[in-house]
């Protein structure tokens, strides 16, 4: 208890010390020249937050960087890590995992969601159904992994089942499968986990932007005389575009960094790591930094391409409107 | 107008106000409290004269053993601290293994720590940071303890640490009273335990083996503890240490052959696995499960370290006329006494005195008494009286460790590098359970061994 009274003593502290900080700058700021004042309100109000990003975001990625290029020991090791990256067999099938992962997740989840979506709009108990399908997103990946896990939980074909997918196979007469023992296929049963959560996500954002669509146009598609797939196709998609691209690319980035699933399912055994997780693993298991940072860097380059799409896409947007 | 003048003073005082608020930050927190409790009744000093008397003398000390364990540890040095004058300031923490690295790099290391690793115990001493230990250590070293266990504390042909405590690794698990009932013998020698499991198999109530050896991102280990057991068993103790330090590869034949021998247990489906379905069913139990079906008659043997004892349900008793007891792996031959274990190594990183007194306490046979009676402890001290233990178990451990016969290595996993021990060693027994055959295995292990 003591120590818990010393604790929050320091947090208090601490904050005393950031306010006293930033009432200084905005003195500081408030007392410089007219012909400043500007630039130096500017500076001024940016310069934590940069700062900040220097400390804790810039410098670990510069490091990072650096670090992919070293051995255990630190030292400089030129493109070993790398070569190790796209040559041991284990290494490689993480990489066609997250491959797998980055097409079939967002893909699936996106049309999944899309499709609930216009099939329950202005349906009766709508928001019920909805609800529904946007629960598994409230659920952290972590107790979703758990409950996968007990799903797909096996015992031999003498013992009593206690996964439900299980007996519901020895139900039907056949034998029970070890489920997340089973290379290939225990990747797509993980993979299915993550689409069960995101799919929610997709669903609820898609869901709003069709009924953002104006009416006008709907109804006018519909005294045209188009069919019910010629209006989804030529009126819903194209106005719903922007959220569709959003949904994607949100999905797809959150894809690649995934790591509680895998690490509560499996562990990354049985052929089913992925990049993050076999950064972590690397680095702080196998005390291999060098390799660890390799990943990161390879994981940062795969999600960088989207995150400038998306970017951009954004700011097109803008312009257009 | 007064307005403005108050403004002008505001400046400096919110800088001053700053900077006093840094500064009382960076001033250190209340001194750490000294636990343990006094004796009650006055020790008897005698034992203690050889130590010298050190009036206001303070020694820290650092480790991973923390909570009840930590409370035993620090019992059993109050007399010492009585009878020399000593302060023994002791820090247990989850944090050691990382945090002691990090607090010698700063020059800030504690003057004692325990460490449970030969591995880091070297990389400390070869970086300069630990002292050697004083000549009395070592000469009751030399008395107290095997060459083997000695050797672990030994860095490039200097002595650094005196071991601690200990636990032995490779009992295998059993209920006696089932084995009396249908006439088995407990194995004297390899060969004999597989013709009792060809005989339990054969018999068909139940499978003479279960295992489980999930345990989420360690998944595995204890296959590696079997393996290490056949390589020291079957290949001796030469090839066992060349094993650890890569002198001869991961793939060596010999290497295999201990694979292959495990593999006739693990990877036999009329052996596997009791109570939990086919082979692989081991990989998707948990390393607690694993052992549950030895009492309920479902599976006749469990190959588990001595703290399986923790794993039975409450109330099981452990002893030879109780409800579940265990014997050593066997070796090639009746009465090789050959085991893998681990244990704790006591290093110093200064070299003042009453450090000393503490460093020759810790390898003393009085420490290895008041430790062990106090329960839930061994150790391999040959001075220790085998009699104060708890527990059949540890007595029968302690009786282990102490015999001049006995050959102890140190679990292998815990000795290689990480890449391996705690790594591809653990994920290669996965896929070697999940169907890969020993080769295929052995070749993809080697090969992740670090290079230099």
């Amino acid at each position: 208890m003591e120590d818990l009274g010393e604790k929050f003593f320091q947090v208090v502290i601490a904050l005393a010390i950031f306010a006293a900080i930033i009432g200084l700058i905005m003195l500081l700021v408030d007392r410089a020249p007219k012909s400043f004042r500007d630039k130096a309100t500017i500076i001024g109000f940016l310069a934590p937050a940069a700062v900040l990003l220097a400390i804790g975001l810039v410098g670990p990625a510069v490091l990072t960087a650096f670090l992919a290029f070293t051995d255990r020991n630190g030292d400089p090791n030129g493109l070993d890590n790398f070569v190790w990256m796209f040559t041991q067999p284990e290494a490689l099938v993480t990489l066609r995992n997250t491959v797998l992962w980055v097409i079939l997740v967002p893909l699936l989840s996106t049309a999944v969601g899309l499709a609930y979506a216009v099939f329950i709009d202005r349906a009766r108990g709508e928001k019920g159904l909805k609800a529904l399908v946007f629960m598994p997103m409230a659920i952290s990946m972590v107790g979703a992994g758990v409950i996968w896990r007990f799903m797909y939980a096996y015992r031999g074909a003498e013992q009593e089942q206690i996964g439900l997918l299980n007996q519901i196979l020895v139900w039907t007469g056949s034998e029970p499968k070890q489920f997340l023992l089973d290379a290939p296929e225990n990747t797509f049963f993980l993979i299915a986990v993550m689409i069960w959560i995101q799919t929610g996500f997709a669903m609820v954002i898609l869901s709003a932007a069709i009924k953002g669509i104006p009416n006008e146009i709907v109804e006018a598609a519909r005294l045209d005389g188009a069919s019910a797939w010629q209006q989804f196709r030529n009126i819903t998609i194209p106005s719903i575009r922007g959220a569709l691209i959003v949904v994607i690319t949100t999905i797809t980035i959150g894809t690649l960094k995934v790591f509680d699933i895998v690490r509560t399912m499996t562990a990354g055994n049985f052929e089913t790591s992925v990049i993050a997780n076999e950064m972590y693993t690397q680095a702080f298991r196998a005390n291999e930094p060098g390799r660890g940072a390799a990943l990161a860097l390879v994981l940062f380059l795969m999600v960088l391409p989207i995150v400038v799409y998306n970017a951009r896409q954004l700011k097109m947007q803008r312009e257009i409107r | 107008m007064g307005f403005v003048r108050s403004k002008k003073a505001v400046l400096p005082l919110a800088t001053l106000s700053a900077l006093a608020l840094t500064l009382s930050a960076c001033s250190p927190g209340g001194g750490s409290e000294e636990g343990g409790g006094g004796s009650e009744a006055a020790a008897d000093c005698s034992t203690y004269e050889t130590y010298g008397t050190f009036d206001g003398a303070e020694v820290s000390v650092y480790s991973t053993i923390t909570d009840l364990e930590g409370e035993r540890l620090e019992n059993s040095w109050v007399d010492f601290e009585e009878c020399t004058g000593i302060d023994v300031v002791y820090e247990g923490s989850n944090e050691f293994e990382t945090q002691i690295g990090v607090r010698a790099q700063a020059g800030n290391p504690p003057d004692v720590a325990i460490i449970p690793q030969p591995g880091l115990l070297a990389a400390h001493a070869k970086a300069g940071y630990l002292k050697p230990a004083p000549a009395e250590v070592e000469a009751l070293v030399d008395e107290n303890w095997s060459e083997d266990w000695k050797g672990y504390g030994t860095v490039d042909g200097t002595f650094y640490a005196a071991p601690m405590l200990a636990s032995v690794k490779g009992y295998v698990w059993y209920v006696p009273s089932t084995f009396e009932e249908k006439g088995w013998e407990v194995p004297q020698t390899w060969d004999e335990m597989m013709t009792l499991s060809q005989t339990i198999a054969d018999e068909g109530t139940m499978k003479p083996w279960c295992a489980g050896f999930e345990a989420g991102e360690a998944t595995g280990w204890p296959g590696t503890d079997w393996v290490e057991d056949a390589v020291l068993r079957q290949a001796g103790p030469e090839v066992y240490d060349q094993w650890i330090s890569h002198e001869i590869p991961f793939n060596d034949p010999q290497i295999a052959d201990a694979f292959n021998a495990v593999g006739d247990i693990v990877k036999n489906p009329d052996y596997v696995n009791g109570g939990f379905g086919d082979v692989r069913s081991i990989l998707s139990t948990t390393v607690e499960e694993g052992g549950q079906p030895v009492l309920d008659g479902s599976c006749a043997m469990h190959h588990q370290a001595t703290f399986q004892a923790a794993n039975w349900p409450e109330g099981t008793t452990v002893a030879e006329d109780g409800d579940v007891w265990a014997f050593i792996t066997p070796g090639e031959e009746a009465g090789a006494g050959a085991i893998t274990g681990g244990g704790e190594f006591v290093a110093a990183y200064a070299d003042r005195e009453e450090v000393s007194a503490f460093q020759q306490y810790m390898a003393s046979a009085e420490f290895a008494n008041n430790r062990v009676q106090q329960g839930a402890a061994i150790s391999a001290n040959k001075g220790l009286d085998a009699s104060l233990a708890q527990n059949p178990l540890d007595q029968q451990s302690i009786e282990l460790l102490q015999d001049e016969n006995t050959v102890f290595r140190f679990d292998a996993s815990d000795l290689m590098p990480g890449a391996v021990g705690a790594n591809s060693f653990w994920s290669g027994i996965v896929e070697w359970i999940n169907g890969k055959s020993t080769e295929e295995v052995l070749d993809s292990i080697e090969s992740s061994w670090p290079s230099e």
